[in-house]
């Protein structure tokens, strides 16, 4: 405040008009390259601090892990931790099959066909994790409830999945979603 | 009124002319004019400013004890609960601190409300207040994390899953949130850094808070402001005396819950170490999110484009949110309910709005409690967009006393007439 005013001043005393007024121009652009320089200076020194609370490196080479499937039995479920989330793998039964693909044109809130959530229709992997807030279905076991259709059923908010593991009914957005995975041979995947 | 003390002890003058301290607190604190006639409601920033002293003293000692990490974090607490000297008592007032600083701060809230201290000149005070109550339901939250039990993991789970709700951004910044994929090791660390770090950023603005009170001086319950020294008292010893009084009761209540209820206010599955692989079949936050949490659930629906779950949480946000426009929704000249007929009572309509808010919010979301919780939720909309504004205009308050002195000695000895108040 008080070198501006000085500033106008001085210049008025000693100057012309016209040179004060490119003086001001020119002040005004020292003073915003100055303070984009600072800008992205701060930004760039910020952004190292931000990017530090992203997953670390040892945490990302966690990121696949192989499953042996020869111990799961027709209408068996097992749960496995990849990258600290669940991942449910299901041997369906024929029942179950032909009821997620009869649902196949029902009114699903995510359309997808079962036969493209599945690579070999006996074998449902997906994240056991519920699309609407994060909580963990019921449904992997033979004594919890599955819902209104057979499938999972989340109790924190009422989400129900079907055998296809797609959400029927409830506040959850989208089906439980597939991870990436690859069968290695007739009896293991893996999971990344 | 107030004048310069002069400092007979040598020491106290010298550093008081070098950096006026004794001044200020002499200025703010033992002269400061408060209107006579502030009744007990009044007590209550007091008391929330030594509920928060006494948090960030309990916790900076728990903090000697507790490990952030997920293989150690709940046998530590443990640890503070059976083998720590006093590990017990210094950890249920930390627990129970937790929910008398929202009784507190709730009750101060709807004082504000009821008596309209959020009207001009105090805007800014108010807004400050609104930042404080988002700054201590940001620390809560972060605070209840860190015991690392069911309601701990699957609570941050289903808070910071809200995020997903933003389009595009929603996922990457839920990662990032976490440290990981999922609530982890990386999650309890940065929690316990910033549950340590809010406190501070919460004096911060608390101060703030309190130097925008101490520019436009106390409302009180007649909403009128002070007209001349009969109207006041000096701040030390009337109003010391009566935060003294007031918090002699509030101690009594926090020693009940500590000593007799300590687990009153909680959830016992919290007394479960987290499993990340078993969701507990009822999740509910602590009693002084569940208004909020009801409003969140209350919409089941999708409008127009906005898929449920985004509605959801932007309501939720909107309903802190609005808040902070409240001194410019409200219509009305007068200042306190006390002298708006109809308003008094739709005020009490709104705290018991909240309390079904709390209780639909608490139970699981089913038959008529959606219903309910719905309602519950356009009611408080309603209040604040619609209420607030109409009934302000349309409504004839009683008609004001003189001054504070009028009101409260029935104008007798009322010394300086100074005229109505302009309504």
């Amino acid at each position: 405040m008080v070198n501006e005013i000085e500033g106008v001043g001085m210049s008025e005393a000693t100057q012309s008009p016209e040179s004060t007024e490119d003086d001001v121009g020119r002040r005004d652009f020292l003073v915003l390259a100055t303070a984009a320089v600072g800008a992205v200076g701060a930004a760039s020194f910020v952004w190292p601090l931000v990017d530090s609370m992203n997953p670390s490196a040892e945490v990302l080479a966690l990121s696949k892990i192989e499953v042996d499937l020869g111990p799961i039995e027709e209408g068996q479920s097992i749960t496995v931790v990849w990258q600290g989330k669940p991942v449910f793998i299901r041997r369906r039964t024929k029942v179950e099959i032909s009821a997620a693909v009869k649902d196949d044109g029902a009114d699903l809130r995510q359309k997808e066909k079962d036969a493209d959530r599945t690579q070999k229709p006996e074998w449902l992997v997906m994240i056991g994790i519920c699309t609407h807030l994060g909580c963990i279905p019921l449904g992997q076991k033979a004594v919890e409830t599955k819902g209104e259709y057979g499938g999972w059923f989340c109790p924190c908010h009422g989400s129900h999945y079907d055998t296809s593991g797609r959400i029927r009914k409830g506040p959850a957005p989208l089906n439980l979603e597939v991870p990436k995975y690859k069968f290695l041979d007739d009896k293991s995947i893996r999971i990344g | 009124m107030s004048s310069a003390p002069q400092w007979k002890n040598p020491v106290i003058r010298w550093v008081d002319e070098r950096l006026p301290v004794f001044t200020y607190i002499d200025h703010e604190y033992n002269q400061f004019p408060v209107p006579k006639n502030l009744n007990y409601f009044w007590n209550f920033g007091a008391l929330a400013m030594i509920v928060l002293v006494t948090m960030v003293v309990t916790g900076i000692v728990l903090a000697m004890q507790y490990t952030p990490h997920v293989d150690y974090a709940f046998g530590s607490v443990e640890r503070i609960m059976r083998d720590v000297n006093y590990g017990w008592l210094i950890r249920y007032i930390h627990m129970n601190g937790g929910s008398m600083f929202f009784i507190i701060v709730y009750i101060h809230i709807f004082r504000g409300l009821y008596y309209g201290s959020y009207k001009s000149p105090r805007e800014l005070l108010w807004m400050l207040g609104v930042v404080i109550l988002l700054l201590m339901m940001a620390t809560a939250f972060l605070g209840y994390v860190l015991p690392w039990g069911q309601m701990s993991f699957w609570g941050a789970t289903v808070i910071t899953n809200l995020f997903s709700a933003l389009p595009i951004i929603g996922e990457p910044i839920v990662t990032w949130l976490w440290g990981g994929f999922a609530v982890d090791n990386a999650t309890l660390n940065r929690f316990f850094s910033l549950h340590y770090l809010m406190p501070f950023v919460l004096f911060a603005v608390v101060g703030l808070h309190v130097v925008a009170l101490h520019v436009t001086g106390s409302n009180n319950p007649t909403g009128i402001e002070i007209k001349g020294p009969q109207d006041s008292v000096p701040f030390n010893p009337y109003f010391t005396a009566k935060d003294s009084v007031g918090l002699g009761v509030f101690l009594i209540f926090f020693a009940y819950f500590v000593f007799f209820a300590p687990n009153f206010f909680g959830e016992v599955d919290n007394y479960i170490e987290a499993n990340p692989m078993q969701t507990p079949p009822h999740i509910v936050p602590e009693w002084y999110f569940l208004p909020f949490y009801a409003m969140l659930r209350a919409i089941t629906f999708d409008v127009f484009f906005i898929p449920a779950k985004l509605l959801g949480v932007m309501v939720m946000g909107a309903s802190i949110m609005i808040l902070f426009i409240v001194p410019w929704l409200d219509t009305s000249k007068v200042r306190s309910a006390r002298y708006r007929p109809v308003y008094k009572w739709l005020f009490w309509v709104l705290v018991i709005d909240c309390f079904v808010l709390g209780y639909v919010g608490a139970k699981p979301p089913e038959g008529v409690l959606v219903l309910m919780g719905q309602l519950g939720t356009a009611y408080y909309f309603l209040h604040f967009l619609v209420i607030m504004p109409i009934v302000g205009k349309l409504e004839t308050p009683l008609p004001l006393p003189a001054s504070i002195s009028e009101a409260v000695s029935g104008g007798s000895a009322n010394s300086s007439p100074s005229g109505m108040e302009k309504p």
